[in-house]
């Protein structure tokens, strides 16, 4: 395996440089210095990519724990650890990029002690956290395994049911209540977008990117490590999110029809067309690719599963940042400082995969991990 | 436009008991306003723009004392023009003001606040006494409160590196001294008034149901957000001076509905997928183990 410094990681690197460089702005002269952030509009692509779809994104951790573990599919089990690796990454850089973001990123921890569990960011923060720690233990498997503690990996084995249920409760809850934050806002959020079934889309979509997200990293892994694609696997894998998006599509235009907001999808807006890029790139052409008969092949599956991440990172978008720009009387558009610092932690997501896929059991699983069922 | 005095006083009424009585399904809201809670009223019609209240702010709370055109970390308060489009008599500066209204802005001090109800450490609070007052030692910066606020309200310290959230408290210390703002105090045209919230928004119904030719047959933040503190009577149409439309029902209820399921769905989900799990296990074992 390659652990070399190629041009690829090379430019990985420096823009995790850069990043740190921009953060170092920011702690010593405040957000306004490297954000385009204002009062009218306070938040920005922090909240809406790194926040908002690093959790998504990261929902491959839970669904297909749920698969293996709660529905004891084992056919799926070569997909689950890269799955939870990613899960427990996105978590950590969620909470990288929220230290950049938090105006007292020291505090971060205040929730745990005061409360306020009528303020849907109070439930989230709970989640996360309870969430990242279950993760943590997940992950903590492969850990035991490679120094070679069996004492504590037959504890940590034995408790994974429980985990993994809490696992499940926990992003379920916080996956939609990602949604719920901006149910507070109706006098903001442009109406294709704002409804009160807001964390059931979110809910939803998250469950539909968790398949799409593993099948890229499958594929990209399979390239990257030069190891063979799981096919078959990746083929069932294309069914589950054709109909989980099916079911998505389904409540998203009846909520639409019902709220009467149909007629604002005209395409002569800013919004009407971003909801059209949003929903043809994410739902429809997915869709379409994974009905025809060259679903079957490889290359079909992992063009639908990037093209529902990207509608799932397109709506995000549209929630957080460009559907809030008419209701919030400011157009916000993030500074190229805010880019590199997404762009940096997004880096250090791949280099920390890299580095673990390395060096970690991630790829290879031991039979007596599920002999004793 | 035509009411008569009848119709609007039996509006203004009505409109008053219904938020106040008529809401089985907002038990806070009755709670809340058993409490003596205070209201200010603004009278459009009445202020001459002269930033006395915005300069009584700025020296009560030691801000630097420069005018401000807008809300910020050291303007609390501050003074908003509005040109007119159709010029009309002003109550005090007869032809001369007619070309424009002016009016203070600051936070509305909601009776449900959606900010107090985002705010996940609880450093904005609702005081039983009215002001919504913020605690700099438990905020964490996370700006959901700016978010929330159906006012665009909060401000942010964007240039210091240990920011605080910065909002009118209503002058929380003063009123528990039994003082008016210092805002109220400094108006010279009596534009502004404090007392019981009941008394003003009353004050607010008679001077309108009073000179029914002059106000709009309006009281703004009766209802807005599910009522604020702070109201206003004028006598240009809201919209044209360019208040906000803010919904009626309280906002915290829109997010409450949601967050009101999580202990059902957790224990739904829990049930179902340990049982799922249980019996799935039980399947593949009475089958003869694994794959």
């Amino acid at each position: 395996m390659a652990r070399r410094l190629t041009p690829g990681r090379t430019i990985l690197w420096i823009l995790v440089a850069a990043a740190a460089l921009i953060s170092g702005v920011r702690y010593a002269r405040g957000l306004g210095a490297v954000t385009r952030l204002s009062d009218r509009f306070p938040w920005g692509l922090w909240v809406g990519f790194d926040v908002l779809c690093g959790v998504a994104l990261a929902a491959g951790g839970f669904t297909m724990a749920a698969t293996v573990y709660v529905l004891h599919n084992e056919r799926y089990r070569p997909l689950l650890r890269p799955a939870i690796v990613t899960g427990f990454l996105g978590y950590l850089l969620v909470i990288a990029a929220l230290l950049v973001d938090l105006g007292r990123p020291y505090r971060i921890w205040h929730p745990l002690i005061m409360w306020n569990p009528h303020s849907v960011m109070f439930e989230v923060a709970w989640c996360v956290m309870l969430y990242t720690l279950v993760l943590a233990l997940e992950f903590g498997i492969m850990v035991l395994e490679r120094l070679g503690w069996t004492t504590l990996l037959s504890i940590a084995r034995a408790s994974l049911p429980p985990l993994v249920v809490a696992g499940v409760i926990l992003s379920t809850l916080h996956q939609s209540s990602l949604g719920s934050l901006f149910l507070i806002v109706p006098g903001k959020l442009h109406p294709l977008w704002y409804t009160p079934l807001l964390p059931v889309l979110f809910f939803l979509s998250a469950v539909a990117v968790g398949p799409a997200m593993v099948t890229v990293e499958a594929a990209l892994s399979a390239r990257a490590f030069r190891r063979p694609l799981e096919f078959p696997l990746l083929a069932d894998l294309g069914r589950a999110m054709a109909v989980v998006l099916t079911l998505y599509l389904g409540v998203r235009v009846v909520d639409l029809v019902l709220r009467d907001a149909l007629s604002l999808a005209t395409p002569r807006t800013v919004e009407g067309t971003l909801f059209w890029v949003e929903m043809a790139v994410g739902v429809i052409l997915p869709l379409i690719l994974l009905a025809l008969p060259v679903a079957l092949r490889p290359g079909t599956v992992v063009t639908a599963a990037a093209l529902v991440v990207s509608g799932v990172v397109l709506n995000r978008l549209n929630v957080a940042i460009t559907g809030m720009w008419a209701g919030s009387g400011a157009t916000y558009v993030p500074s190229w400082m805010e880019v590199t610092v997404t762009l940096g932690i997004v880096s250090a997501g791949v280099l920390a995969y890299l580095w673990i896929a390395e060096h970690l059991p991630v790829f290879v699983e031991r039979s007596e991990e599920y002999a004793g069922g | 436009m035509a009411l008569t005095r009848r119709q609007f006083l039996h509006l203004a009424a009505a409109s008053a008991v219904g938020v106040t009585v008529l809401s089985p399904t907002r038990p806070a809201t009755a709670r809340r306003r058993a409490a003596p809670a205070v209201g200010v009223l603004v009278d459009v019609a009445r202020c001459v723009g002269c930033r006395s209240c915005e300069m009584a702010c700025k020296r009560y709370h030691g801000f630097p004392e420069r005018e401000s055109s807008d809300l910020g970390p050291t303007a609390w308060t501050y003074i908003r023009v509005r040109p007119l489009r159709q010029p009309r008599s002003h109550l005090n500066l007869g032809d001369a003001g007619a070309d424009r209204r002016t009016y203070k802005v600051q936070c509305m001090h909601c009776l449900e606040p959606a900010c107090a109800s985002a705010c996940p450490v609880a450093a904005l609070r609702k005081t039983p006494e009215g002001p919504v007052v913020y605690d700099a030692s438990r905020c964490l910066g996370c700006r959901y409160c700016m978010l929330a606020c159906p006012f665009q309200v909060p401000r942010f310290e964007w240039d210091r590196p240990l920011p605080r959230i910065q909002k009118c408290n209503l002058c929380a210390e003063r009123l528990a001294r039994g003082e008016p703002p210092a805002c109220v105090e400094a108006c010279p045209m009596r534009a502004l008034q404090v007392g019981p919230r009941e008394a003003i928004l009353a004050e607010a119904a008679r001077r309108i149901a009073e000179s029914p030719d002059r106000y709009v047959p309006a009281i703004y933040g009766a209802e807005e957000a599910g009522g604020t503190s702070w109201l206003y009577v004028s006598d240009v149409p809201f919209e044209e001076l360019g208040f906000p439309v803010v919904v009626r029902e309280p906002l915290p209820a829109y997010t409450w509905k949601a967050l009101g399921k999580v202990p059902t769905l957790v224990i739904v989900i829990g049930a179902t997928l340990s049982a799922l799990e249980f019996f799935l296990r039980r399947r593949i074992n009475l089958n003869g183990g694994g794959h």
